[in-house]
Formats: structure tokens, sequence, C-alpha cells
């Protein structure tokens, strides 16, 4: 956008007038950046948009197995799939509600403990001392690790018979009585929530670190001046210094961990515990158990729905919360 | 100047291109099949043997075969479970499929419905030697009743009950349980012995479907009406699923880490000598996979409540297998049927079915004294005896999942110490029909 506007009056420069363009070459001016952007904007129209609308079309069709495949022709079925998943009396909307409530405590719990780890470890960091690029990079591995294959060697310390988890709680430190299940029963939420975890707190460490690079070293020599402890410091300097980073990070941990499919399905398989019925798999699973896609696809747009709602609050809230602060 | 518009030019035609080959690249996607290329086959094979990798060394020499025959060239993939029946859903949803696939026969209604697979009406079954060819308890989970066999048999599986005899002998117990009450009293002598029991796959959807579905026949008891409306909450129903998992939460036969396996690990329990018995369909080939040979284990029928197996209240295993479908768009209609008469024909029978321990479905591959064993003749024996096919109704899937995921739920409970009651198992039976799709 920035380059036509530059495009369109780069005459005025310096104050002299402008010698005169052909309007033919004018145009040619203006259309080449948009030119360029076709590509993106046919492939980003084709990767991301149209499968949305197809989702949202399909939501509204009583898609099951007799009709999948010409799924065009299936029924419309107005906003039947809708009613079905929000009839919070009904087995189909109280399941759905229950995953619902499940995955906000979940995402509430997960996004915390991430920041939480991530900001302390940074700020840990932040002082050079040795070996602190070495634990940088240790800290970065779970990040960097393919989602799949760290799942999975959790699956294998989890397990209860074998697993190193119950080995080092129960066999070791005898905190409890008899081996825990944990990928099975109330427990399985703990572990969801601690893989994910696990999985997530690098990345705000990555973040929060970029962040603090970016804090003038002399506020915190003025401060020191001041009599302010270190503690004092981080509440005082740190914290609200990070506040831009912070709201970014904490809305893209959220919307990553709400939407998390790849951890409870690599956990769990497709009949996740109900202690761990995230929304996400809980939808494939009304889709592909069930065989019933058009329901699918209304809870999938019930939740895209949810998160843009949230999303925009939270921006509205952050950002008003921010401006005065700024102005002064 | 020139050159950037030239750029720009050759950038957005070639986005379009891309478009336009991402919205219709592929071969036909709907209707019915052609013979457009008659010189290539796509086939999806189900994961039947210990690993994708022994798959491909026991087909790809017969596909070779097929081609050195006919000039058609076939494209293996082997699929594992956990995948296959998403991917023909997605296949049939887009049409981009395999021309002939593997599906497990209990899904044969269900995929049925969607009208992807060809339908095997006489004049198809004749192209591959007519219906006669089959036993009949394999044709009968092959689809709805009534209605054209959407697959036809290629690999025939029953349960059978697998015991280490080391274990057996030195517990005292001379014969294999053949009730289950006799199982709960070897397993006493078992246990004080130091062994497990029973292993079971507890979170595994499938093996607890077919496992109650058992239980359910033997308290005269179906899991859908006979018109095919899914009823899980019936008395008879509510006391096969409590039966089942009471083998773990009241008989404590069966161990209660057993409540989280779902990757096949009571087999490598089985072979590694930890458990005593375990039931499981045509194992042979798994176990000799996983190095524990022939004679280390004997074979008997499933047990029953009590007297012998047979039909009705009697029935012991289901009847497992693998079917071989054609997708009726595929480009190759005549190749795909000239490839499920190959893999039907004797030979090709005789060959695969001893590699997997699996017993032929074609009635002149039975025969060859390959699958006159010990083992082969209980399984033989139990498919033409006592073996019933899981309900065959376009909602089969679909009650596989929810039930399965119920038992999974109870096995939980079972292993965390909490009682599993009458009312409980209702519950979780109740919660399951209601996920059922609405009729």
């Amino acid at each position: 956008m920035t380059i036509t506007v530059e495009a369109g009056k780069p005459q005025v420069a310096g104050g002299e007038p402008a010698p005169r363009s052909r309007p033919g070459r004018r145009s040619h001016r203006v259309g080449l950046p948009y030119l360029l952007l076709l590509p993106a904007l046919i492939l980003e129209l084709l990767v991301h948009l149209v499968p949305m609308v197809i989702g949202v079309l399909m939501s509204l069709k009583a898609l099951t197995q007799f009709s999948i495949r010409d799924w065009g022709a299936a029924p419309w079925s107005g906003l039947d799939n809708y009613r079905v998943s929000v009839h919070f009396d009904a087995p189909v909307g109280q399941a759905l509600l229950r995953s619902f409530l499940v995955t906000v405590g979940f995402t509430l719990l997960s996004v915390g403990r991430c920041w939480l780890i991530g900001t302390a470890a940074a700020i840990f960091m932040q002082d050079a001392f040795r070996g602190r690029g070495l634990l940088r990079a240790l800290f970065l591995v779970p990040y960097a690790l393919p989602v799949y294959a760290a799942a999975i060697t959790w699956v294998f310390m989890f397990q209860h018979d074998n697993g190193l988890v119950n080995h080092v709680l129960h066999d070791q430190l005898h905190l409890t009585d008899k081996p825990s299940f944990w990928l099975i029963g109330d427990n399985s939420f703990y572990a969801l929530l601690t893989v994910s975890v696990w999985k997530g707190w690098p990345f705000a460490f990555l973040i929060v670190m970029a962040g603090l690079q970016n804090i003038p070293r002399e506020l915190y020599e003025a401060a020191a001046l001041d009599g302010a402890g270190v503690w004092q410091q981080i509440r005082r300097i740190t914290l609200p210094s990070l506040a831009p980073v912070n709201q970014v990070l904490v809305l893209v941990l959220f919307l990553w961990t709400f939407n998390d499919f790849n951890t409870p399905f690599v956990l769990f398989g497709r009949a996740a515990p109900e202690a761990a019925d995230l929304i996400s798999v809980h939808i494939y699973q009304a889709s592909f158990v069930t065989w019933n896609f058009g329901a699918g696809s209304a809870m999938s747009v019930l939740l895209l729905l949810f998160l843009l709602a949230v999303t925009g609050v939270y921006l509205a809230l952050t950002t008003r919360g921010r401006r005065p602060s700024r102005a002064r | 100047m020139r050159t950037i518009r030239a750029a720009a030019t050759g950038a957005v035609v070639m986005s379009l291109a891309l478009a336009a080959t991402a919205c219709g690249g592929g071969s036909s996607t709907d209707g019915e099949g052609s013979n457009d290329s008659p010189k290539t086959l796509t086939y999806w094979a189900s994961n039947q043997g210990a690993s994708i990798e022994v798959d491909k060394k026991v087909l790809q020499p017969e596909l070779d075969k097929f081609e050195k025959k006919t000039g058609i060239k076939v494209k293996l993939e082997v699929v594992p479970w956990s995948d296959l029946l998403n991917r023909i859903l997605t296949a049939t949803a887009s049409g981009q499929g395999p021309d002939v696939l593997n599906i497990g026969n209990t899904w044969s209604a269900s995929l049925q419905a969607t009208g992807a697979l060809l339908p095997w009406n006489d004049v198809n079954l004749a192209k591959i030697g007519g219906k006669g060819r089959f036993v009949a308890s394999a044709l009968g989970s092959t689809g709805a009743q009534g209605k054209d066999p959407a697959a036809v048999p290629l690999y025939s599986m029953a349960y059978a009950l697998y015991y280490n005899k080391q274990i057996f002998a030195d517990a005292g117990i001379a014969q294999p349980p053949a009730t289950w009450a006799e199982l709960t009293a070897d397993g006493k002598k078992i246990q004080a012995r130091g062994n497990q029991v029973l292993g079971a796959e507890g979170a595994n959807v499938s093996e607890n479907v077919h496992h109650v579905f058992v239980f359910a026949k033997q308290h005269d008891a179906d899991f859908f009406t006979p018109d095919g409306k899914p009823d899980f909450t019936s008395d008879g129903v509510v006391t096969a699923v409590q039966q089942y998992v009471d083998l773990m939460a009241k008989d404590k036969v069966i161990p209660q880490g057993n409540a989280e396996y779902a990757q096949n690990q009571s087999v490598s329990d089985f072979a590694k000598g930890k458990t005593a018995m375990l039931l499981w369909q045509s194992a042979s080939a798994n176990l000799a996979s996983q190095g524990m040979s022939e004679d280390r284990y004997g074979v008997a029928p499933v047990p029953v409540q009590s007297g012998a197996p047979g039909a009705g209240a009697q029935v012991d295993s289901m009847v497992a297998g693998i079917n071989l479908a054609v997708f009726k768009n595929t480009d190759n209609l005549d190749g795909a049927t000239e490839f499920v008469k190959f893999m039907t024909g004797d030979e090709e029978q005789k060959i695969l079915n001893k590699a997997y321990s699996t017993i032929p479905p074609v009635a002149s591959a039975q025969a060859d004294p390959a699958f006159g064993t010990p083992a082969n003749a209980i399984l033989k024996d139990t498919l033409a005896k006592s073996a019933a096919a899981l309900p065959q109704v376009a909602d089969e899937s679909q009650f596989e999942t929810t039930v399965g995921t119920a038992v999974k739920a109870l096995f939980a409970e079972a292993a965390a110490g909490h009682p599993v009651t009458t009312e409980s198992v209702r519950a979780e039976l109740a919660k399951a029909q209601q996920q059922m799709p609405a009729k």
C-alpha cells in the first residue's frame, strides 16, 4: 500500500515543480505494484480464503457419509448444524460445551505458565555469564523439535508400566501409593498441560529475550542509582517496557494453544479422555468419527467466530490501556 | 522497466496457471469408471504384516508377477490402520483415490453407503470367477444384506486364545480354558506364580468393539435392532460389556496397565512371556516376527459361557478379515477387475495368506495343506462354525468408534480402581448411543 502512495506523488519532493509525466506511464507505475502483489494474493485466496468459504458452505449442509461422494449435491440444512451444536441441553451440544470449557481452562493454564517460565528465563539470561549461549540454545530445543517426535517421546515417558514419569514419581520419590495413569482418565489433563507448556515456553522465552534487547541499559542504571532493587527494576522497567511484546506474545500463544491439535492427538489418539478433550480434537471426532461433516464444519465456524471475538476484544482492551501511557 | 513488466506478467501467468491446476488437477473426479489409463493401477494395501516394510516385501513380487502377466503396472502404497479409513473418506470426497484398495471387512456396509465403491453384482462377480469361489462366512461381511457386495473377501481371520505353554505347565494347568469361569480360575493359579494372566488392548477402540460384540452374542444380545437402529443399552448388551470390563475390574485377569494399551503392546507382552494368554486374530505371523516360535504357544478357541463354541449364544469370534474393493471412478476398470481376479486367484491366495498367517476366504485355496496346521484348523473351524459378522449397517464405523471409546473409558475407570457397576456401564453406553447419527 505505502509504495503506491509514494509512487503517486514523488514529484513534490524538494519543493521543485515536478516534470509532468505522461498519463499512460503513470498508470503503469500505479498498476505495477498491484500486478506484483497479484500472485501472492491469488495464492492467499487459494490457500486460506477458499477453504474457509467452503467450510462455511459445508456447515450449512447435511453432509454425511451418504452425500460425501458428491458433497456439492448434499441437501442444504440451513442453520440446523449450528442449532444442534449450541443446543446445550442435548448430548451433542453438552459435549461441545464441556470440551470448550476444558479447552478454556487448559489454555489459560498453559499460556500463563508458558509466559511465566519464558519471561523468567529470559530475565535470568539477560546479563552475560559463562555458558549463556549454550543454555539459550538448550532452552530452544523443545521449540525446534518436530511436535510428533516430541509428543511420542512423552507418550513413552507417561506410560503406566514402564514410563519414566512413574519411575521417578513412584519408584524413586515414593510420592504416590501406586503408579498413576497419565494417558487415560483424569490425569490426562495434567499430562497434556505438561507437554503443552514444555513445548510452548521456549517461544515465549525467545520473544521476551528479543524484547529485552530493546530496553536501554541506562534505565536500569538510573533506577539503580535511585535505589531500586532487582524486583523493583523488573516491575517498574522490564515489564512495562515489554508490554507491546507481551501483547502480541500472549495473543499468539493463546491462539496456538486453543487450536492445538497435534499434541492431544499424538498423546491420546482418536478417542481422547474426557478430561483432555480439547476442542480441535473434539471437532475432528464430530466430523470423522461420526462422519457428520456438516456438524463438524459448523463447530469449526463457531470456534472461528469465538477466536475472532476474543482477539478483537483483547486487542481493543490492551491497545486502549497502553495509549495513554505512551502519550505521557 | 521492460524487464520488470515482463517479469510481472510472467509471475501473474504462472500464478494463474498454478491456480488453474490446483482447481482442476488430477483425473476424473466424478461419475463412473472408465478405461482411460489401461496400463497403470494404484493399490492401497492395509498393513497386514509386522510392519509396512514387511508388507512391501510380501506384495511387490506378486505385483511384479501381475505386471508380467498383463502389462499393467501397479503402484503400491501400504496405508497404516490409523490412517486408512480417513484416507478412504478423503478419497471419496475428492474423487482422487486409488483404483483398488483393501478395507477392513467390518467397514463394508459403511463404505457401501457412500456409493464410492464398485458394487459386485453378478456381472462383475462373473469376471472374477463367480460368488461360489468364496466361503459363505466371509461373504457375510461384504456389505448390507440384500445389496450387491461392496467388496470381495481377500484374507480371513478369526479370534483364538493363544496361551503360553510354559506358564500353563508351571501353573499345573493341563487344558486351555474353554469357558470364562475356567479362564478366571486358571488366572488365579497363574497369578499365584507371579505371571500376568490375559493381555488386552484397553485403549484400542476396534479391539474393544470386537470383544464386546462377541460377549453380546454370548448373551443373546445385539447392538442394533433388526431394522438397523442402534440399541446399546439393552440388558444383554450392558451385561456383555460389563463382563468384558470385569475381566480387569472384578476378576483381575487383565492387568490394569493394559487399560492404556493401543499399539499392540499386549502382543509384545505375550511374545515376551509376560502374560500367559492373549485373545487375538490370526497372531502367528505377528508372534513369529517378535521372536516367539510356534512350539512355545498353543492355540485354542476363545472361551464361551458354557459348553462348546457354535452358533447363536455359542459364538466365540467375529468374522475378521480384509476385503478388496474397487473405487467406482477408476480410470482402469478392466485392469482393476483383472487385478481383483488375480489377487483372489488360488495361487495368490495361497501365497499371501501363508505370508500373513490368515485363512484364504477362497474355498479352493483353503484345501492347501499349509492351512491345515493345528492353529489354522482352529481358525478355519471358528470361521466356519462359530464366528458372526459385525452388524452390516451403514452406521457400523460410527458404532465401532462410539462403543469402542465407551469401553476404553470404562477400562480407564477400572484401572483407576473405581468401581464399574451396571449403572456406570449403562450410562457410558447411553452416551455412546447419543452420539450415533440421528435416524
